[in-house]
C-alpha cells in the first residue's frame, strides 16, 4: 500500500496518460506528412513526456517505496498502467491521429485549467506550466481537423474514420471513479465531470467549422483508470520497456 | 560580508555558463537561475520537455566545481513556475542579435534580421520545444521566435 494511496493513483493517472500519448506521438518520428507536421508532433511529444516525468517522479514520492518515474514508466506491467483508453490508441493515418489528439488535448487543457488550484504543489505546478503547452496542442488538433474535415472528399473521408474510431474512448475521460471523486474532495485532484458540458460545446463548435457531424455515439469503452487496458498497450510497452528492461543499469 | 563576497563570485560563475540550446544566452539570462545562496543555488526548468533541462543541471555542476565551489549545493524547485517574463532584458537584446525574435506580447515578431514587423507564423512548433517558425515577409527570411510562455 502506498503512503498515499490517492494521491499516488492520482499522479499516475496524470503521467501514464502524458506518457503513453506522448510514446505514441515518438512513433511519428521522420514519417510524418511535412517536416514542419514531424517537428509539431515530435515537441507535443516532448511536452508529454516532460510533464510524464514531472508526475511519475512525484507519484514515487507519493508511493513511499522508493522508486521514481523512471522505475514507474520502465518497470511497470499493463495492469497497473492507469491511463485512459484513448491514448493508448494506434496512430492509424494521420487524420486517426489528430482526431486523438484533439479529443484528448481539449480534455486535457481543461483538467490543468482546474489543476492549477491543486492542494497538491507539485499538480499545481505542473499544471501552470503544461496548460501553456497544452493549450497549443489542442489548437493545432483543431486546425487539423477543420482543414482536414471542409478539405477534399479524400480528407474528409479520412477524418470521419479517425473521429469515428477514437469517440466511444471518450466517456471514459469523465468517469468519476471512487479515487477521483475522493481526490476531488481532498481538493488534489480535478472534478472531471463538471467541465463536461464544455468540453461538448467545444468538441462540437470545431466539428461544425469543420462541416462535419459528431459520430453515432457507440458503447462507451471504460476501464484504464482500473488497469484494464486494449491489446494496443502491451505493443507499446513491449517496445518503450524493452532496453532498460534487458539492460537494468544501463546508462547514456 | 564574507557570504556577499562568495555569492557574487558565484553569480559570475554562473552567467559565465551558456543555455545548451542557445549559447548565446546564459542561465542568468534566461531566468533559470532562481536564487543563490552560499551554500546553495536554486534552479528551475523551462518548458516542460526541454531535453536541455538535465544538460543545464550538469553544466552548472561543472562550472561550480571548476571554480572551486564543490561544496555549493544545487536545487531544483517547480514552483513559481518559470515563464518567459524571467529572461532578462539583456537576455532579450541577445538572442534578438542572436538571430532568434525574443519572447513579446505583440501579435507579430520583429525580423531579427531587418528589422520589419510584416512576419508571419509558419509553424507552432520549431527546433526546440521554446520556439515557432516565423518568416519575413519583407526580406523573406525565415527565422525563429522564442515562445511567449
Amino acid at each position: 500500500m502506498a503512503e498515499d494511496p490517492i494521491l499516488f493513483e492520482t499522479l499516475l493517472r496524470l503521467g501514464d496518460d502524458s506518457l503513453i500519448l506522448g510514446q505514441r506521438l515518438g512513433e511519428w518520428c521522420g514519417h510524418a506528412p511535412s517536416v514542419e507536421v514531424d517537428l509539431s508532433l515530435a515537441n507535443m511529444g516532448l511536452d508529454l513526456i516532460g510533464q510524464a516525468t514531472h508526475f511519475l517522479n512525484a507519484a514515487g514520492a507519493a508511493e513511499g517505496k522508493g522508486r521514481d518515474g523512471d522505475a514507474l514508466a520502465f518497470h511497470r506491467d499493463v495492469l497497473d498502467f492507469r491511463n485512459c483508453w484513448l491514448v493508448e490508441q494506434p496512430n492509424g493515418d494521420f487524420a486517426q491521429t489528430m482526431a486523438r489528439q484533439f479529443l484528448f488535448s481539449t480534455w486535457q487543457k481543461m483538467v490543468f485549467e482546474h489543476l492549477l488550484a491543486s492542494r497538491d504543489e507539485t499538480i499545481a505546478a505542473v499544471a501552470a506550466k503544461a496548460v501553456k503547452e497544452v493549450a497549443y496542442h489542442a489548437e493545432l488538433a483543431a486546425e487539423w481537423v477543420i482543414r482536414l474535415g471542409d478539405g477534399t472528399e479524400e480528407s474528409r473521408r479520412r477524418m470521419e474514420a479517425g473521429l469515428d474510431w477514437n469517440w466511444r474512448f471518450v466517456p471514459e475521460l469523465f468517469e468519476m471513479d471512487e479515487t477521483a471523486t475522493e481526490a476531488a474532495a481532498r481538493g488534489i485532484g480535478a472534478d472531471v465531470a463538471r467541465f463536461r458540458a464544455d468540453y461538448d460545446a467545444r468538441i462540437a463548435a470545431v466539428l461544425a467549422e469543420a462541416t462535419l457531424e459528431a459520430p453515432r455515439d457507440q458503447r462507451p469503452i471504460l476501464g484504464g483508470r482500473r488497469g484494464h487496458h486494449g491489446e494496443h498497450l502491451g505493443h507499446i510497452l513491449a517496445v518503450m520497456q524493452f532496453l532498460p528492461r534487458t539492460y537494468p543499469d544501463a546508462t547514456w | 560580508m564574507v557570504a556577499l563576497l562568495s555569492t557574487d563570485a558565484l553569480w559570475q560563475v554562473l552567467e559565465g555558463v551558456p543555455d545548451p540550446e542557445i549559447p548565446a544566452v546564459s542561465v542568468v539570462d534566461l531566468g533559470i537561475v532562481r536564487a543563490v545562496r552560499p551554500d546553495r543555488v536554486t534552479i528551475t526548468p523551462t518548458y516542460t520537455g526541454c531535453p536541455a533541462t538535465q544538460v543545464i543541471e550538469r553544466d552548472i555542476r561543472a562550472a561550480l566545481d571548476a571554480a572551486g565551489f564543490r561544496g555549493v549545493a544545487i536545487e531544483t524547485v517547480l514552483a513559481p513556475p518559470w515563464t518567459t517574463d524571467w529572461i532578462s532584458e539583456g537576455g532579450k537584446a541577445k538572442l534578438h542579435a542572436y538571430g532568434i525574435a525574443p519572447p513579446s506580447g505583440a501579435a507579430t515578431a520583429t525580423c531579427p534580421q531587418c528589422g520589419s514587423t510584416d512576419t508571419e507564423e509558419l509553424s507552432r512548433f520549431g527546433s526546440t520545444p521554446c520556439k515557432a517558425q516565423w518568416r519575413c515577409r519583407a526580406c523573406l527570411e525565415p527565422f525563429d521566435r522564442f515562445k511567449c510562455h
